[in-house]
């Protein structure tokens, strides 16, 4: 196995997190390309502790709190996702640019 | 503190001088003390029994004493000391002291103007009673003696242009003392203002003198005189005129006498102190000092002094004849001796002229003193008002006979010393001078018989009774009778007394030789004809004013047609005075008038209009243009970023994150690829 | 390595097809204009990553996602689509019209990413994985080394837990206030 190649698979993974997150209209869905691009990072993490073979693991370690914090902030985020709908009836992002000029 | 000890080599015999001791060192305190009290009486004096005359007095008290203690230092040993006290310095040459100087000269006039003064004083206490303002009196008068005291104790020019200044101002304030009466305030301006006018002359001649030598130190001055110093001797003729006339001012020579008729206005110690005495003696006193400058490098000067010096003396003695009050003919006799002293003077006779100034101090305040005590019984000034007084008032009338006899020449005081000057102009080549002289020794003994005739002898014209003064004015007449009569004895020519020497002696008490004549003996025949013209004079006058008239038509009815009108217009000296000023006074006026509004005030507007442009430009140039300018552009500026800038805040958090992406994109080709 | 070379080992046979299913799943998750659908598609590409994680020997990580993530957070995300009456049929308002410039962003994120991964580390293989990595060692880890970001993360769920509750509770007006203390 080359290492490139979860590299590149995790590089693509995380563009195209990156796509959704600027394309997508609806609140929810942004969060989800959020967790795409995690879950990229999440796979380039455990390549890299595999190609170097720590003796503590370091790799997975550290992908194991990026899965936690990831679940956290989907917490938050999805109550402040609540608020909104709640205070202006809609979910959509276009409708949140009330801090314009 | 400068302290100055010399020794002064005269004409073959040495001269010792001592340092005079503690009197000498300490003797500033004479000038002091009737400044002391000057100030003292203004505010007090009112609330003292005499009015503040204790203090004068007290002051002039201590004054004679102390001078004549160092009197009789000088006269047995000599003393000869300067103190100074550095005020101030320009450069490192030109210094401003102040001090006193105890010579042979200044003790002399120390003792007379302190003396003098005493009497004098103690006198006015009885005259001025009941007077008004009196107290004010006693300060003016007192705040003279100390300006006099400050003036002869003057070791250099620019204190005894203080002093000289301040008898100034106390001579128009004592002249004017019965400010009522318009006539004697327009006598005081004219005495100030005659003065002021010599004063440019005084001012002018000390600064080119001192400039010349360095320093205005009258020693130092001498000195460089009679070692003909280059600088001193390239202004000294100029510089001589000047003083000169500053000293016609104060001492009252043709044609800047005028005002010296005129300030008879004041009480009559006022003349008889500040007028007969002391205060027109300053300019003798003045040529005393600096005779070597005119000795040894101004003698171009002299002829000019001396034919003013003899005019003064025979002409204003002329005017004496006419005059109807008894103040003038005395004002007018002051000024013919003024001339006597400044002839001889001139002519190279210090130690004559100093001698008259001395004996003629006495018996010319005797005679105002007199005057004074007459005015007092009979009130009023005018002779055609008196007569036969002398049975009212035998002491004041027997010190007028002395010193009337003192002043005619006529054996006392004035005899020796008037003998001395006629000797002195001979033997110096004058001889014109000394003939004049002669005559005027019979013109002078003419009119104070006149006086003495139609003011004491005959029947009484007055109205009231007129009685003898109090004591305690006819006491200080009778004292000052006494150096009338007798001063003279100390310096006839060939005789020393024993332990006190002679008047030369304490005289000659000095810094440097003055090359002056003085005779060695008596001259007889020159004495034998003084005397003769005074006898006569004093006989003639006699015999044509003691007929006993009962009027004063009658009596002093012979007018010469032309000589009298020219007499009693005093030769129209004082018309042509008030001519010249009059006719300067209005382009005087205009010019500076003009000058005022063209010259100043255009410089002035011209200040303003420049100032005003000058803010009207800041403020709408520079500061609405210019810095406002500045401050909306920048924040123009501001705003139009603001304005283009805030068009990225979209509130679309989509917006956001694709420029968060970019950005980190772009930092990372550039970290990662480019570098 | 060649691609031969590369193609004859059986592990990269199983990363292909795995990889594809990655892949495939991301795309759709963010093109589908379906809500549901694009949440599902996720569901599928997490799985997917679990299973590559099995292959590179991390079988704790790939549990823990499968856990975590397919277990929990994707049904919180269900449950906020839900919530926010989110269209559940097909909604062609889904994506904003204006798609070049994020689709330039995103290829230029993918171009340096891959290009930096490719220069750094060509040909450089993963040997062989042997045995997958122990739950001791990562245990070990945990608490051993990391033991302080454990805690701290510790507190970020006990933040994150209180703070949404705060944050998604319903104001009480004035009267439900009252009742609410009276009782």
């Amino acid at each position: 196995m080359l290492l490139n190649q979860f590299l590149i698979l995790a590089a693509a993974m995380f563009a195209l997190g990156v796509y959704g997150l600027l394309v997508r209209r609806n609140i929810v869905l942004i969060l989800l390309s959020v967790e795409l691009m995690l879950n990229a990072v999440n796979i380039n993490l455990v390549a890299f502790e595999s190609y170097l073979r720590s003796s503590e693991a370091i790799g997975q370690v550290f992908a194991i709190f990026v899965i936690t914090v990831a679940a956290a902030e989907v917490g938050i985020g999805l109550a402040i996702v609540l608020m909104i709908f709640r205070n202006r009836r809609s979910s959509n992002v276009d409708d949140l640019s009330l801090m314009r000029w | 503190m400068t302290d100055w000890l010399i020794l002064a080599q005269e004409g073959g015999h040495e001269i010792h001088a001592g340092d005079g001791g503690w009197w000498a060192d300490t003797a500033g305190i004479m000038l002091l003390l009737p400044l002391v009290a000057f100030l003292l009486i203004l505010p007090f004096g009112k609330r003292m029994k005499y009015d503040g005359a204790e203090l004068a007095i007290g002051a002039l008290a201590i004054n004679t004493v102390w001078a004549s203690v160092l009197l009789y230092l000088n006269a047995t040993e000599g003393v000869l000391t300067q103190t100074t006290f550095e005020i101030a310095r320009i450069g490192s040459d030109l210094v401003f002291e102040l001090g006193w100087v105890v010579d042979g000269l200044s003790i002399i006039m120390y003792f007379l103007v302190s003396l003098v003064g005493l009497l004098v004083f103690i006198y006015a206490v009885g005259y001025m009673k009941g007077d008004r303002r009196v107290p004010w009196f006693f300060a003016a008068f007192s705040l003279f003696a100390g300006a006099m005291l400050v003036l002869v104790g003057a070791p250099n020019l620019i204190q005894m242009i203080i002093g000289w200044e301040g008898v100034g101002l106390a001579s128009y304030l004592l002249i004017g003392f019965y400010w009522e009466d318009i006539e004697n305030v327009k006598a005081g301006n004219k005495a100030f203002l005659t003065n002021k006018v010599a004063d440019v002359g005084l001012v002018l001649g000390a600064i080119l003198v001192g400039l010349a030598v360095g320093t205005w130190d009258f020693f130092a001055i001498n000195e460089a005189a009679v070692a003909h110093d280059e600088a001193l001797a390239a202004v000294a003729v100029v510089g001589g005129a000047l003083l000169f006339f500053g000293a016609m001012g104060k001492s009252a020579q043709f044609p800047l006498h005028i005002w010296l008729p005129d300030a008879m206005a004041g009480p009559t110690p006022v003349s008889a102190l500040m007028h007969a005495a002391t205060m027109v003696t300053a300019g003798i006193y003045l040529m005393a000092r600096l005779f070597p400058l005119y000795e040894n490098l101004a003698q171009a000067v002299r002829p000019a002094m001396i034919a003013i010096g003899a005019i003064t003396l025979f002409g204003i003695g002329l005017l004496a004849l006419v005059a109807k009050d008894i103040k003038k003919v005395l004002a007018y006799s002051t000024v013919s001796q003024l001339g006597y002293m400044m002839t001889v003077m001139a002519a190279g006779g210090y130690t004559a002229g100093m001698f008259h100034l001395f004996t003629h101090a006495f018996f010319k305040a005797l005679l105002f003193l007199g005057a004074g005590s007459v005015i007092h019984a009979v009130h009023s000034n005018y002779m055609q008002d008196m007569g036969g007084l002398r049975k009212f008032m035998p002491y004041t009338y027997w010190t007028f006979i002395v010193g009337s006899l003192a002043l005619a020449g006529v054996g006392l005081s004035g005899f020796w010393s008037k003998d001395e000057i006629l000797v002195t102009l001979g033997e110096e080549g004058y001889q014109l001078v000394m003939w004049l002289a002669i005559g005027g020794a019979f013109v002078t003994a003419f009119y104070m018989a006149r006086v003495v005739a139609l003011t004491f002898h005959g029947t009484y014209k007055g109205q009231g009774e007129p009685h003898e003064s109090p004591r305690i004015m006819t006491v200080p007449l009778v004292i000052l009778a006494i150096p009338a009569a007798i001063a003279g004895l100390i310096n006839i020519p060939g005789v020393t007394w024993p332990s006190i020497g002679n008047f030369t002696e304490w005289l000659s008490v000095r810094v440097v030789a003055m090359g002056d004549f003085h005779p060695e003996t008596v001259d007889w025949l020159i004495a034998g004809v003084g005397l003769l013209a005074a006898v006569a004079g004093v006989v003639v006058g006699w015999i044509i004013y003691s007929r006993d008239r009962l009027t004063q038509a009658d009596r002093d009815d012979f007018e010469i047609p032309v000589l009298y009108t020219v007499f009693r217009h005093g030769y129209w000296v004082d018309d042509a005075a008030y001519g010249v000023v009059g006719a300067t006074k209005g382009p005087v006026a205009q010019f500076v008038d003009w000058t005022n509004t063209y010259v100043i005030d255009a410089v002035v507007n011209g200040a303003a209009f420049l100032t005003m442009k000058l803010g009207s430009f800041v403020y709408g140039t520079v500061d609405q243009k210019g810095v406002d300018g500045v401050v909306h552009g920048i924040s123009a500026a501001a705003d139009s970023a603001g304005s283009a800038l805030r068009k990225m805040q979209t509130g679309r958090v989509q917006q956001y994150a694709a420029s968060f992406v970019g950005g980190a994109l772009i930092l990372v080709v550039v970290f990662v690829f480019l570098t | 390595m060649s691609f031969v070379d590369w193609i004859s080992e059986p592990v990269n046979w199983v990363y292909a097809a795995i990889g594809l299913v990655v892949l495939y799943s991301a795309f759709r998750v963010v093109t589908v204009k379906n809500v549901v659908h694009a949440a599902l598609f996720l569901v599928a590409s997490l799985a997917g990553t679990a299973g590559l994680f099995l292959i590179l020997g991390a079988e704790f990580v790939a549990w823990v996602l499968v856990l975590v993530y397919i277990g929990a957070v994707i049904v919180l995300f269900l449950f906020g689509i839900m919530i926010t009456r989110a269209p559940t049929g097909k909604d062609e308002n889904l994506d904003s019209q204006k798609k070049v410039w994020p689709a330039i962003l995103s290829i230029g994120v993918f171009v340096a990413m891959a290009g930096s991964s490719i220069s750094a580390f060509e040909s450089q293989l993963i040997n062989d994985v042997g045995e997958p990595t122990s739950t001791e060692v990562i245990g070990e880890a945990l608490l051993g080394r990391f033991v302080i970001p454990f805690e701290v993360v510790s507190f970020v769920l006990l933040a994150a837990l209180i703070g949404g509750i705060t944050i998604a509770r319903r104001d009480l007006s004035p009267a439900e206030e009252e009742e609410r203390h009276a009782v």
